[in-house]
């Protein structure tokens, strides 16, 4: 199996604070990986080095092969990364069809076009409606944005991520905050959105990421400490003392 | 030559620091609360105004104290009963609110004391030559304003060293969303800031009318060019704030002083390469340098000189 | 109805108001104010591209407006002696290449950051132009501007454009061809991506979309129908100067376009009318019309965000099921202390500047409101002073009723 992603001695620092110290990791294409590790660990961190959204101060990072350190977050999802925010980002004053459109529109190609009508799109259309039925917000489809419950805006930023049809997948905790019957159904909705695809998850509920993760690395000081099966995490003795111990209350 | 440069200097620093007074002003409301005043320019020109009304009436020296205070007053009340509603509507409403008010407060100085310029003159007090050098006089009213605008900048400087409100000022200057967190009353303190900043303004007006003209446009000639100031500077920086003052009274003194033309320098051979360009004056010009300052800072460096914040 | 065959429907009866709005008002102030307010759509509608459209609030629009007016007279006086066979209605074709080319130059500076930082980069340029045109006299011709005279063009199918009338139909006809691209351009890839840099810029790079790139297409599109707004404008006054290109008439259509409603593609339609009426009916009979120009933008953005077009819309549901009539009674009670404030506060403004300003040459004796009184007594001030604050304090007695009748009405509105 080639790797989606690859991650060489990644280094961030914020002024004199080192935040992320050398990160060393390989994501193979079509595996479900889950980072865990404790607050402040550097998760948000990292996936905002991966993403384009901050420059790392030093390492190379590869997408597929492709080197993409240093370039700018559209560049990056254009080579097909798509990622999802811890707090909810999406376009608020827009219909819940608008913001899956908007995610759907580069991937086929219509850039910047001004000289045809988006309504015609016959492709966009039938691809956002997809994703509407996917994420289970067909009923909201003409509701603006900012006015849905907070669950159903962690499913249309879900929704949003997924549309571009991107075959790298982060998820920044994506089942924060949510009740457990939520929980359920978001997790339920990632397991089909993943499907086919590689996905990159921080997350902070165990039950969810051992239920989910075919691997998972644990993020502890900016470093990786161990990557892994859920088995072998939860045998691990370093993990344990380092992160499980505390959390398994 | 030197006699140039000498006056240039101390009329560049003079009009540095009467831009410093308002700069100061407008910084501190920007770091605290996020607005980018518009109409702060406007409340220069009411203190002119009142300081003109004052005087004529009563004397010069009452309205020198009385009306900052008034022009603070107002701010204050135009913060509690305006500006505060609009705040949840966000930025973009305040920048407009305060838009809004900058033009309705120069229409209604127009309205109240008409379009022409009135006659608010320096105090027989004050109406004497300072010193003579290289056959030229300076006049004791430039020292006066120059010597107001340094107390006041001393004065800031006490406050926000010395005392709880300006280590609370100090705070939001380097951490702006910390105030809120740290307990205390931030509408009081929101309008105490808008208010002072007003009255520094106003008092930055009092003196500056009987100097310069006091008339209906000149917050609108003046207004732009603070934001020059504090954008050059750095937003949110108030040493930057001074720093930028000084520098552009001094481009703009020099400029106009100097008042020479590229076919000056060039010769005849400017007019063929810049056409009718190549007779503009560096004093034709200067006007239009803060602009292209700002304009060039924004763009190789948005925080400009001394800031770290964008927005 | 689907939503093609509204807009259909829409643009049909636009072109036809447009088409006989000189017949039901045949008087030339009239002809004059609908030709002003043919350019004024233009140029609102354009400025809301940024503003409305692009979340990008422009404190130097008229540089586009300024420089595509004078490229145009320019362009009308050069092909006037030349004799060349370019007829007066392709004129504005320059104006908008002008406001293309200047778009493109200045905006790949100006949009390079969004936010306050494009604010100031907006007022930057806008006053570094306005001060270049009074330096460049040969292009901005100086005090005098640069006058033209469209009749000396190529005739149009035997128009020669002399007379109002014809001008306003070649003004009607631009303002048509824009409005409609302008709204076609809200309904592409590039529309909705303008929308969505505007909600929120970040994720708009997630999706793969360089939100400096959206910025700079909307500039540029913008500031070349602000060219062909201003080029309309040098045809309809024969004269183009300075004053077109300067912070006024950038700040006139920031307030007029903010009015409107910048929330809703009509919007700047509606603000863009509204002005240009007050300001042509106002200007005769008071001095002050600038100032309740400025008092209305700041009412509006206090108490109204989304403008004249956000009032309607939000009435809207409620006229369609009928329920608006439960409103009726409140608004009514309303209007009284309204307009006794507003009459108070006219007749303060009024009597203030004329006992201030004009009573020295021309003596307390004023009319106001078809009333002719002396200024100097005390009882016109009592009359005026109660209004205002009687009016007030009435409005602020009304006040609870209206919210409450405003609540149950917009409830019963989402039942239906």
């Amino acid at each position: 199996m080639s790797a989606a992603l690859t991650l060489r001695d990644v280094r961030k620092n914020f002024g004199p604070t080192a935040i992320i110290r050398g990160l060393e990791l390989e994501i193979t294409q079509g595996e479900r990986h889950a980072i865990i590790g404790p607050n402040g660990a550097g998760k948000s961190t990292m996936f905002h080095l991966i993403s384009g959204r901050i420059g790392v101060t030093s390492g190379s990072i590869e997408l597929k092969g492709q080197e993409i350190t240093g370039l700018a977050p559209y560049e990056i999802n254009r080579r097909g990364l798509s990622r999802s925010f811890q707090v909810t980002n999406i376009f608020p004053k827009l219909s819940v069809f608008e913001n899956i459109r908007c995610g759907v529109l580069w991937s086929l190609g219509y850039k910047y076009s001004f000289w045809r009508f988006v309504d015609r799109l016959r492709d966009a259309n039938e691809r956002a409606e997809q994703v509407l039925d996917l994420i289970g917000l067909g009923a909201r489809r003409e509701t603006p944005a900012g006015i849905l419950t907070y669950a159903e805006q962690r499913a249309l930023e879900i929704g949003i991520t997924i549309a571009g049809g991107a075959d790298v997948i982060m998820l920044d905790e994506p089942t924060a905050g949510m009740s457990n019957t939520e929980t359920e159904q978001a997790v339920a909705l990632i397991r089909k959105v993943s499907e086919g695809r590689t996905l990159v998850m921080v997350e902070h509920d165990m039950s969810v990421v051992f239920g989910l993760a075919d691997r998972i690395s644990v993020l502890v000081y900016g470093q990786i400490i161990a990557t892994g099966t859920p088995m072998e995490i939860r045998a691990n003795k370093a993990v344990r003392e380092a992160y499980l111990g505390e959390e398994a209350h | 030559m030197l006699q140039l440069i000498t006056f240039s200097t101390l009329n560049g620093v003079l009009y540095g620091m009467l831009l410093f007074m308002m700069a100061s002003g407008l910084t501190l409301i920007f770091s605290m609360m996020g607005v980018l005043n518009f109409a702060h320019a406007s409340f220069y020109m009411i203190g002119a105004y009142f300081g003109f009304e004052i005087s004529r009436r009563i004397g010069f020296w009452p309205g020198f104290i009385v009306a900052p205070l008034l022009v603070g007053v107002v701010g204050a009340l135009i913060e509690r009963y305006g500006l505060r509603r609009v705040h949840k509507f966000g930025h973009v409403a305040e920048l407009l609110f305060t838009f809004g008010l900058a033009f309705v407060i120069e229409e209604l100085v127009n309205m109240i004391w008409g379009k022409l310029p009135v006659d608010y003159r320096v105090p027989p007090s004050l109406d004497f030559v300072a010193f003579r050098l290289f056959d030229t006089t300076y006049p004791a009213y430039r020292m006066f304003m120059l010597a107001t605008a340094i107390a006041m900048f001393a004065f800031l400087i006490l406050v926000l060293k010395r005392t709880r409100v300006g280590l609370i000022i100090q705070a939001s200057l380097t951490h702006p969303n910390m105030v809120a967190m740290l307990g205390h009353d931030v509408p009081t303190v929101f309008m105490a800031v808008f208010g002072v900043g007003a009255a520094l303004a106003g008092l930055a007006g009092v003196i500056a009318g009987p100097a310069l003209v006091t008339q209906p446009a000149m917050a609108a000639l003046l207004g732009p060019i603070l934001f020059v100031v504090i954008v050059v500077g750095g937003l949110g920086s108030l040493g930057g704030a001074f720093v930028a003052s000084l520098l552009i009274g001094l481009v703009q003194t020099f400029a106009v002083a100097i008042n020479g033309s590229l076919k000056d320098v060039m010769g005849p051979v400017a007019t063929t390469i810049f056409g009718e360009l190549g007779g503009v004056t560096l004093a034709q010009i200067a006007p239009l340098l803060p602009y292209l300052m700002l304009v060039l800072v924004l763009i190789f460096k948005p925080t400009g000189l001394f800031g770290n914040r964008e927005s | 109805m689907s939503e093609t065959i509204r807009t259909t429907i829409a643009f049909a009866l636009f072109a036809i108001a447009l088409a006989l709005a000189p017949v039901v008002f045949p008087s030339g102030l009239a002809l004059t104010m609908m030709s002003l307010m043919g350019v004024m759509i233009i140029f609102a509608l354009s400025y809301n591209m940024l503003l409305g459209q692009t979340g990008l609030l422009s404190f130097g629009h008229a540089v586009y407006y300024g420089l595509g007016g004078f490229c145009a007279a320019h362009a009308m006086n050069y092909v006037a002696r030349n004799k060349l066979g370019v007829p007066l209605p392709a004129i504005p074709i320059v104006g908008a290449v002008a406001g293309l080319f200047f778009g493109a130059l200045l905006g790949a500076v100006s949009t390079r950051r969004a936010g306050t930082v494009f604010s100031m980069i907006s007022l930057g340029i806008g006053e570094l132009v306005a001060a270049f045109a009074g330096i460049q006299r040969s292009f901005f011709g100086g005090e005098d501007g640069i006058a033209t005279n469209r009749v000396k063009l190529a005739p149009f199918f035997g128009y020669k454009f002399g007379p109002q009338i014809q001008v306003y139909y070649l003004i009607a006809f631009w303002c048509f061809v824009c409005v409609a691209l302008m709204y076609m351009l809200t309904r592409t890839p590039f529309g909705r991506m303008c929308n969505a840099v505007r909600d929120n810029p970040e994720r708009a790079e997630f999706v793969g979309y360089s939100t400096q790139r959206v910025r700079f297409q909307a500039f540029m599109l913008s500031a070349m129908f602000a060219g062909v707004a201003g080029a309309l404008a040098a045809i309809n006054f024969e004269l183009m100067n300075s004053q077109a290109i300067g912070a006024g008439t950038s700040g006139q259509v920031l307030l007029m376009t903010f009015v409107g409603g910048i929330g809703h593609f009509f919007g700047p339609i509606l603000g863009a009318m509204l002005i240009t009426f007050l300001q042509i009916s106002l200007s005769d009979i008071t001095k002050a019309w600038m100032l309740y120009f400025g008092l209305l933008f700041i009412l509006v953005v206090m108490f109204a965000p989304g403008g004249i077009a956000g009032f309607l819309s939000i009435h809207q549901p409620l006229l369609r099921n009928g329920r608006i009539f439960k409103l009726a009674p409140s608004y009514l009670m309303a209007s009284v202390p309204l307009v006794a404030l507003v009459l108070g506060m006219i007749a303060l403004i009024e009597m203030a500047h004329h006992m201030l300003v004009e009573a020295a040459s021309d003596g307390a004796k004023m009319r106001l409101f078809g009333l002719a009184f002396d200024g100097a007594s005390p009882l016109p001030w009592l009359v005026a002073a109660a209004l205002f604050f009687g009016g007030a304090f009435g409005l602020k007695l009304v006040w609870p009723r209206i919210d409450e009748a405003w609540a149950v009405a917009q409830a019963e509105g989402k039942k239906a």
